[in-house]
Order: C-alpha cells, then sequence, then structure tokens
C-alpha cells in the first residue's frame, strides 16, 4: 500500500452534527455555560408554552365537553388548577376577526377578494411563474376589481366601510398604502434629487413635513379636521381619508429610502447614460432605478413592515382592524379577562404576515445578489 | 385645543343649521350614531357582530322612534379623543358614548346634552383580603390612578378632606390598572364605578375584589347632540324619557300590547292610544310603543346589560328611579 494515497478523515470532532455542536454551541467555556442557560430556559418554557397553547387549550369544547359560549365556560375559569387558553372565543368571532361586520350574505365578495389577492400577488413574487405575463395583466386590473367587490356597484350592493373591519381593514389599508406609497415615493426621490429649484423644494417640503409629524397627527387631520373643511354634501369616506393619511405618510418614508439608493450609484453610471444620449426618464427607468430599487430593498421591506403594523394606529380615529376587534371583543360581557388568548392571536396574525415579508425579501436580495459591490469605487 | 373645538363646531354647525337633523336621518333612512370602540355593558359588538348594551340600547330606541325599526341604525366608532369632532362635523347624528355632562362640554363645546343615562361616579376597588370597608380606612394606601386625568383631582381632594395620605402609582390605561392591582403593585385602583365593575367582572376570580361603597366624584353618562337643532334634541331626549317613564308606570315589552288597554292615562298618552304626542315630535303616534316593545324599558335595558345579573353586577344605586331610592326621574308625559 502506497502511504501516500492514503487519504486521512479530518478529526471526528470537526465535522458533522458533533463538529458543528463544538464550534457553534461549545467552543469555550464562556459558549458552553450560555448555552447551557438557554437550553435550560428553553426546557422551562417550551412545555409550558405548549402544555398553555395546545395540550391543556379549549378549541371549541372545556373539558366537561360543553360548547364554549362565554368566558365562565372556559376550562381555566371553571377550574383554576388545569385549563390552558381559552381559543374558543376566537373560534366563535373569526368571522370578526376576518371580516368586521361584512354582512354574511355578502361575506363571498370578500373571500374571492382575498383569493384573488394571492393570484395577483403571485406573478410580482415568482419570476417563473408560467403566463406571468397574463397574471401581471390581472395584477394591474385587480385594485379595481377589489374595489367594486368589496365596496359594491356594478351590480354588487353597495356596503359601506363602516362594516368593513378586521383583517380586513388591515389589508386594504397595509396592501393599498405600501402599493401606492411605492410610485409615489420614487416620483418624491427623484423630485427631490431633481436640479429644478421649484420641484426640489416641494419635494423636500412635503417629505420633510410629513417625516416630521407622527402617523396619529396625520391620522386625525384626515378623520377629524378634514371633513371640517370639506363643503357640506361633500362626504368623504372615513375609511378613505385614513388611507390617504396612511399613503402619504408611507411614501414620504418610501422616498427617502429609495433617495438612499440613488445616492449609492456611482456618477460614472448618470454619465454613462447620458453619454448613450438618454433622456432623463429613460436614464432614471432602465439604468439608475433598477440599480437603486434594488440595493434599497432591506430598507423597503422595513418600512413596509413597519406600515403594516402601524395600521393598528387606525383604532385611534375609530376604525375597528384586527387589534380593534379584538379590543371590542374583549369589551363584551361574555368575553371578559380573556386578553392573553385575544393579543396572542393578533399578534401571530401580524407575526405571519410580516414574516412572510422579511422572508421574501431575503429570498429576493438572494435571487438579484444585492450585497455584490457595484463598481463603486 | 377646546376653544378650536368649539371654533370648528361653530362652523360645522354654520354648515348644517339650514336642514333638520330630523328630516336628514329620515330622508337617508337610518340613524348614525357614535357609539365606544367598545366598553363592557355599554357598547361592544357581540358574537354575531350586533352592537349591544345600554348606550347601543339608546342609538336603538331613537332609531326605533324614528323608523318603528331597531335595525335601522348604523353604529360609529368613536374614541374619546374623536367623538367631539365627529358629531360637530355631522359625521353622526348623536352620540350615545358614555360621555360627562359638563358645564364646558355642554355650553363650549356647543353640545346639547339631552338627558342622563348612567349616573356613574369614582369608586375605589381593594382586593377583600385587606379588609377594608370603607375608603375612609384606606390611610397609607398605595392607589393606581390614571394620570392627567379628572379621577386624579378628584382623589387628592378626597383624601385632603379626609385628612389620610396616600401613595401614587401612575398608570397609563385601564389594562394596566388591571394588572399592576391584580399583582399587588398597588393596594387599591380608582376609576368611574362601571369601569371598575368590569375590571372586577376581568378578574379570574372576581370574590376576592371588592368595590367599596364611596363615590366621590359626580359622571352622569347621557346621550347629545349638536346645539341648536332642538326638535332633533328632543326626539333623543324623549326617547331616553319615554323608557324611564315606561319603568315608572310598569311598562314591560312584555305587558305593552296588554297596556294598549290600560285605563291609566298616563299608559295611554305614553303608548299613544290617546292624544297626538307624536305628532308633535314629528314621529309616528306609536313611537313611545314601538321603543318599549322593541327594546324595553328602561330596566329592562339596564338589567340585561350592566345589572346584577350580568358579569358586571352594578346595581342599581343612583340609577334606580326616584320612587326606590334612586335619583332617576322623567318629567311627566302630558
Amino acid at each position: 500500500m502506497n502511504k501516500i494515497n492514503e487519504v486521512r478523515k479530518p478529526p471526528v470532532a470537526t465535522t458533522g452534527i458533533i463538529g458543528w455542536l463544538r464550534i457553534n454551541l461549545f467552543f469555550n467555556w464562556t459558549n458552553s455555560l450560555i448555552t447551557l442557560f438557554v437550553i435550560y430556559c428553553l426546557y422551562q418554557f417550551i412545555p409550558w408554552i405548549l402544555d398553555w397553547t395546545i395540550f391543556s387549550a379549549d378549541f371549541k369544547y372545556n373539558y366537561l365537553g360543553e360548547q364554549i359560549t362565554n368566558q365562565e365556560m372556559c376550562s381555566r375559569n371553571l377550574d383554576p388548577e388545569n385549563g390552558g387558553a381559552c381559543w374558543a372565543v376566537i373560534y366563535v368571532r373569526f368571522y370578526q376577526f376576518i371580516y368586521g361586520f361584512y354582512p354574511k350574505v355578502e361575506v363571498w365578495r370578500v373571500n374571492i377578494a382575498y383569493v384573488m389577492l394571492a393570484l395577483a400577488l403571485l406573478p410580482l413574487l415568482y419570476a417563473r411563474l408560467p403566463y406571468r405575463k397574463y397574471f401581471l395583466y390581472f395584477t394591474y386590473i385587480f385594485p379595481v376589481i377589489a374595489y367594486f367587490l368589496l365596496n359594491g356597484g356594478l351590480g354588487f350592493a353597495e356596503v359601506s366601510t363602516n362594516k368593513w373591519g378586521g383583517l380586513l381593514v388591515t389589508l386594504v389599508l397595509g396592501c393599498t398604502g405600501i402599493a401606492l406609497a411605492f410610485p409615489i415615493g420614487i416620483m418624491l426621490a427623484l423630485g427631490r434629487r431633481s436640479k429644478l429649484p421649484v420641484i426640489s423644494m416641494m419635494c423636500t417640503l412635503f417629505i420633510e413635513f410629513i417625516r416630521g409629524v407622527p402617523l396619529i397627527t396625520l391620522l386625525f387631520f384626515g378623520m377629524v379636521m378634514l371633513p371640517l373643511f370639506l363643503p357640506e354634501g361633500i362626504d368623504m369616506d372615513g375609511l378613505v381619508r385614513v388611507l390617504v393619511a396612511v399613503t402619504l405618510f408611507q411614501s414620504a418614508y418610501m422616498a427617502e429610502v429609495i433617495r438612499g439608493g440613488l445616492q449609492a450609484i456611482p456618477p460614472g453610471q448618470y454619465e454613462a447614460a447620458k453619454s448613450l444620449g438618454m433622456s432623463y426618464w429613460r436614464m432614471n427607468l432602465l439604468i439608475i432605478l433598477p440599480q437603486a430599487i434594488r440595493i434599497s430593498i432591506p430598507p423597503i421591506v422595513n418600512t413596509s413592515i413597519g406600515l403594516f403594523k402601524d395600521t393598528t394606529l387606525v383604532i385611534i380615529v375609530g376604525i375597528l382592524d384586527l387589534l380593534g376587534i379584538g379590543r371590542g371583543t374583549l369589551a363584551d360581557t361574555n368575553w371578559l379577562g380573556l386578553s392573553y388568548e385575544i393579543y396572542f392571536f393578533v399578534s401571530l396574525v401580524f407575526f405571519i404576515f410580516t414574516f412572510g415579508m422579511s422572508r421574501y425579501s431575503l429570498y429576493l436580495e438572494k435571487k438579484l445578489k444585492t450585497g455584490i459591490n457595484m463598481g463603486a469605487d | 385645543m377646546k376653544k378650536l373645538l368649539s371654533i370648528f363646531a361653530v362652523v360645522a354647525f354654520a354648515f348644517s343649521a339650514h336642514a333638520g337633523t330630523l328630516d336628514d336621518v329620515k330622508n337617508r333612512g337610518f340613524l348614525k350614531c357614535g357609539v365606544t370602540t367598545g366598553l363592557a355593558g355599554f357598547a361592544a359588538p357581540d358574537d354575531s357582530g350586533e352592537w349591544a348594551g345600554l348606550d347601543a340600547d339608546m342609538c336603538r330606541a331613537v332609531a326605533v322612534a324614528v323608523f318603528g325599526d331597531r335595525s335601522k341604525v348604523e353604529f360609529i366608532t368613536t374614541t374619546g379623543k374623536s367623538r367631539f369632532p365627529t358629531l360637530a362635523s355631522g359625521e353622526v347624528d348623536m352620540l350615545a358614548r358614555n360621555t360627562t355632562w359638563t358645564i364646558s362640554r355642554d355650553v363650549n363645546l356647543g353640545f346639547e346634552f339631552v338627558g342622563v343615562n348612567f349616573y356613574d361616579g369614582q369608586g375605589f376597588m381593594v382586593p377583600s383580603a385587606l379588609g377594608v370597608s370603607s375608603a375612609t380606612e384606606l390611610d397609607g394606601a398605595t392607589v393606581c390612578i390614571q394620570t392627567g386625568t379628572t379621577t386624579e383631582l378628584n382623589l387628592a381632594d378626597f383624601f385632603r378632606l379626609n385628612g389620610i395620605s396616600y401613595e401614587a402609582l401612575p398608570i397609563e390605561t385601564n389594562d394596566e390598572g388591571k394588572e399592576n392591582l391584580f399583582a399587588g403593585r398597588c393596594d387599591v385602583y380608582t376609576t368611574d364605578a362601571s369601569g371598575l365593575s368590569s375590571t372586577r367582572a376581568a378578574a379570574s376570580n372576581p370574590d376576592k375584589w371588592v368595590v367599596l361603597p364611596e363615590i366621590i366624584s359626580k359622571e352622569p353618562l347621557g346621550p347629545l347632540v349638536r346645539h341648536g337643532d332642538h326638535q332633533w334634541g328632543d326626539v333623543v331626549r324623549w326617547s331616553l324619557n319615554a323608557m324611564i317613564i315606561a319603568e315608572e308606570l310598569g311598562i314591560t315589552s312584555e305587558n305593552v300590547d296588554a297596556q294598549t288597554s290600560s285605563n291609566v292615562p298616563e299608559v295611554l298618552r305614553l303608548l299613544g292610544v290617546e292624544g297626538n304626542y307624536g305628532e308633535m315630535l314629528e314621529l309616528s303616534n306609536d313611537w313611545a310603543y314601538q321603543i318599549i316593545k322593541q327594546i324595553g324599558n328602561y330596566s329592562e335595558s339596564y338589567e340585561a346589560n350592566v345589572g346584577p345579573d350580568t358579569p358586571l353586577e352594578i346595581a342599581r344605586g343612583l340609577n334606580a328611579l326616584w320612587t326606590q331610592g334612586g335619583i332617576l326621574y322623567a318629567p311627566p308625559f302630558r
């Protein structure tokens, strides 16, 4: 046997599970201590949380087998010693959490709108979707369809926005705010960097004013002051007023995020585009913005997640979004005191949406390789 | 802010003064009533999404008076901050939103309180283990108190008057007060008595907490409308009064049909069998009959929403009829 051809395996302690454990969890004694401490905490916490949320929890029936219709029938209220979460409140109120006070006979319209929203998002999320072009056409007309579906008109009975609530309001506010703020934000960012003093000053003024004011103040302005200035007869819908405030707020932030991306583009890119004889719009649309938006993906998603969570502030102007429905439920004498269950559920829903957004942005970053240096030297 | 509000109120009033609210409501086909975003016993959505509570009943009573149909009402949720501008701008026709009747709101903000549908007042809640039976025994106690409210001032006055001391634990919201009291970080929680009752009902073991008998402030809660539209104010005022008078006369939603053949003159006047009181209000003559039939008298609404048999367990107390030791009193129906 030739000794030189013999391949020696790496030491056991540096490969496989053991190696990974050693390097990541037990590298030195401080690491080992911290690892043991965390494991102990998880050991204490996880069984308890699993027991509370799942194993001892009531979903529809309590431990006596009765269907739960108020908080007194929850196992944990019948017998404080055993019994975990009382999810029956979510079960009973699920309709309100998802649709608000939307009339039951018309609710199929909301369901269709939810399905269509998913379909409209598909081509935006997956570039390799078959027939993506046709899906994209659908995405463009989706807002119009959704408007008539949800609000009424074109043969659908009208459902006033007063009856909207829960996840429906949260999604309408979040999606419209994010979708509208993006183009407005781009225009504002370009405007602020414009060489024309009037445009640049107006954009700067707008951005600084909106950014300098808390969202609550804008919501109040939209909700309370606007109708006082409008002449009687012009009745602007409450939800629309809030939507306007949310969109203005979000577009100011979006503009600054995109401006950050624009500033990272080396002047050579502008000069190269101009030397090819491109106009201002062609240069921005074809050369500058694709690069600028690509490197701004993390902060764009960041502000979008922020907006999605900020929509809960609309409770202050009396619109019941997902969180508002939760608080309304807590005020029902039948369900007093179930705040843990309700806030847990609401945060779970928000987590699913925001975590989804954040995962998607990671996927985009990987796909577009935003990390690479784009010749900015 | 208040000045600004009153200016807006005047401006809004100037715009809306030309048409009566009653006509607007009739033309629209439904009533727009401002309620809270959720307060146990007063207004909160039930499992089927219908608003229920003492204030919600007040809204429905007015809808019944105008349309004879308890479903002809749209509930607009308002918060403590948005309620007055919402009413001033004409977005709602009335507020029934546990709002305390004060001189500045009545006069300066340009609103008109048309009555009181719940007499509330600041009270104290302590653990029953503390063994205290009166608030005057609370010397040296730690009190959970919402900062920047009238309750804070009332508390200071009460303790000073009784020559006892306390330590304040400032909190921001009702939920915070609840958690602090239940965790034992304060000995006493003070807020409006109705709020204390709902806090107590939310406890895992309500019997461990007692609401002390002392009520140290006046908080008359009632429906309000915009200043200047007296016709509409009258409709709301007498919708409330009709419910109170019905209780005085012993008319309930169950026996109202039998009562139409009563021999008591006031009963016949109230139910529209005699006289033309409905016409005076520009309503149908059986408006009060319909309120009692569809909503019930004051007592029925009280018992169903906040009374001793509900989780809130609020005794009638001040809200009993004047003949039964309370101060609930409606002008005669003639």
